[in-house]
């Protein structure tokens, strides 16, 4: 367990350190939500109702664009080799990885996510479904990217092939996220039957992805 | 604690790099890999470590519990340091210490001479500078099994007694070393296998 958490600590402040990934994703997060309405005009009502799905999927594009990032450095400068060689199984050091990855990069872009709602006239009672649905949500988007960069890793451009691979797999996550929000906004669906399977969603995938994300690993060392 | 190899088989790409290679490496003594390149010197290490797996054979390590993967008991040196350039020297040295449960950092910087440079990005180091911290890994944690893959690589000749006398101490322990190397280490040790000899 204290291996883990150095291996989070680690993992958080090198993010932070390098700078690039979070400002950029924040960045681009922000523009893609503000372009969005110069396209579709002043209408008011049609951009509170089309606000929630925007937010998502702009979420999950940003947060896509560091995913890559969660193993290619560490498999780069030779640091995954003598990682494996440590304490952890691979699996554990997948999960930490991916938890670095939620906590610098998938926290960050929640926090934005209401600021940016102003944006698109989201209903205000809608606020903090927002916050409760991402935060709920953005653990399953990092989780399900780590097994993407593993397995894109070690190939050159693999960026691209990476949001092949593992945009597909966002989809539930959007769907469940997105119904639960708009549940709350324009009923009359139960806002806690979709809100559960988002948890089961993001509960699930914190299980396997790792082991997933693991396999892959132990093919790219070899 | 003893490595023993029995029959080890290398398979590559659909390309067979060595097959039937057997050796053991005792208590305390050190085995240096040689052979042109290609002949699976790399590959070897990097099987002993356990990155790849191997198409046939058995590693075994004595004294060594069978549920624990023989990589926890071993450091690899490979052609990379392991280095992140956004750190300091000493805070490279202080996460590999405080991930593998190892001890104090100090000694190893003095060892490795790399004190005066210790609040220096690592991405600032030269080669031979970053090549030394990637060493120093080797005495923050204690490990039985040294795999040391090119260790001298653009290191001065001044590392690189440190580096020989490093191995000299750790032998001397009752430590492991398997080093594959050109260039003398200024190490005797206590084995040599050619690799790819029998192919001639």
């Amino acid at each position: 367990m204290h291996a883990f958490i150095r291996l989070v600590a680690r993992d958080v402040r090198l993010t932070l350190r390098e700078g690039g990934a979070v400002s950029t994703a924040l960045g681009f997060y922000l523009v893609v939500v503000a372009i969005l309405p110069l396209g579709l005009g002043p209408d008011l009502n049609l951009l509170s109702r089309i606000a929630p799905g925007v937010l998502w999927v702009a979420l999950l594009l940003a947060a896509l664009l560091s995913v890559e990032r969660i193993f290619h450095n560490d498999l780069e400068d030779g640091t995954l080799e003598v990682i494996a060689l440590g304490p952890l199984p691979l699996e554990l050091v997948a999960a930490a990885k991916a938890l670095a990855h939620w906590i610098s990069i998938g926290l960050p872009l929640v926090i934005a996510a209401p600021i940016l709602a102003l944006l698109l006239n989201l209903p205000a009672n809608a606020f903090w479904i927002l916050l409760l649905t991402m935060v709920t949500g953005t653990p399953a988007i990092s989780f399900l990217g780590s097994v993407g960069a593993a397995l894109t890793l070690g190939l050159r451009r693999g960026g691209l092939l990476l949001a092949l691979l593992v945009l597909p797999l966002y989809v539930p996550v959007l769907v469940f996220g997105i119904s639960a929000m708009n549940a709350v906004i324009t009923g009359p669906a139960s806002f806690l039957s979709s809100y559960l399977i988002l948890c089961a969603l993001t509960l699930a995938t914190v299980v396997l992805a790792p082991i997933a994300a693991a396999a892959a690993l132990r093919l790219s060392l070899a | 604690m003893r490595l023993g190899v029995q029959d080890l088989t290398c398979v590559r790409g659909g390309r067979t790099v060595f097959e039937n290679l057997s050796f053991e490496v005792k208590k305390g003594s050190g085995l240096q890999l040689t052979g042109a390149n290609g002949v699976g010197k790399s590959s070897l290490l990097r099987i002993l470590a356990g990155f790849l797996p191997p198409a046939a054979g058995r590693i075994t390590l004595e004294g060594a519990d069978d549920e624990t993967p023989i990589g926890e008991f071993c450091h690899y040196v490979g052609h990379l340091n392991g280095v992140k350039r956004a750190f300091t020297v000493r805070e490279n040295l202080l996460f590999w210490s405080e991930y593998c449960g190892g001890g104090d950092i100090d000694p190893a910087l003095e060892t490795f001479n790399l004190l005066d440079l210790s609040d220096i990005p690592a991405g600032l180091l030269s080669a031979g500078q970053a090549r030394r911290l990637g060493l120093a890994r080797l005495q923050v944690i204690e490990r039985p099994l040294w795999l040391l893959d090119e260790p001298s690589v653009s290191l001065d000749e001044a590392s690189r007694n440190i580096l020989a006398s490093a191995i000299r101490n750790h032998t001397r322990n009752g430590g492991l070393a398997i080093a594959a190397t050109h260039l003398p280490l200024g190490v005797k040790f206590a084995h040599t296998l050619e690799l790819g000899a029998e192919a001639h």
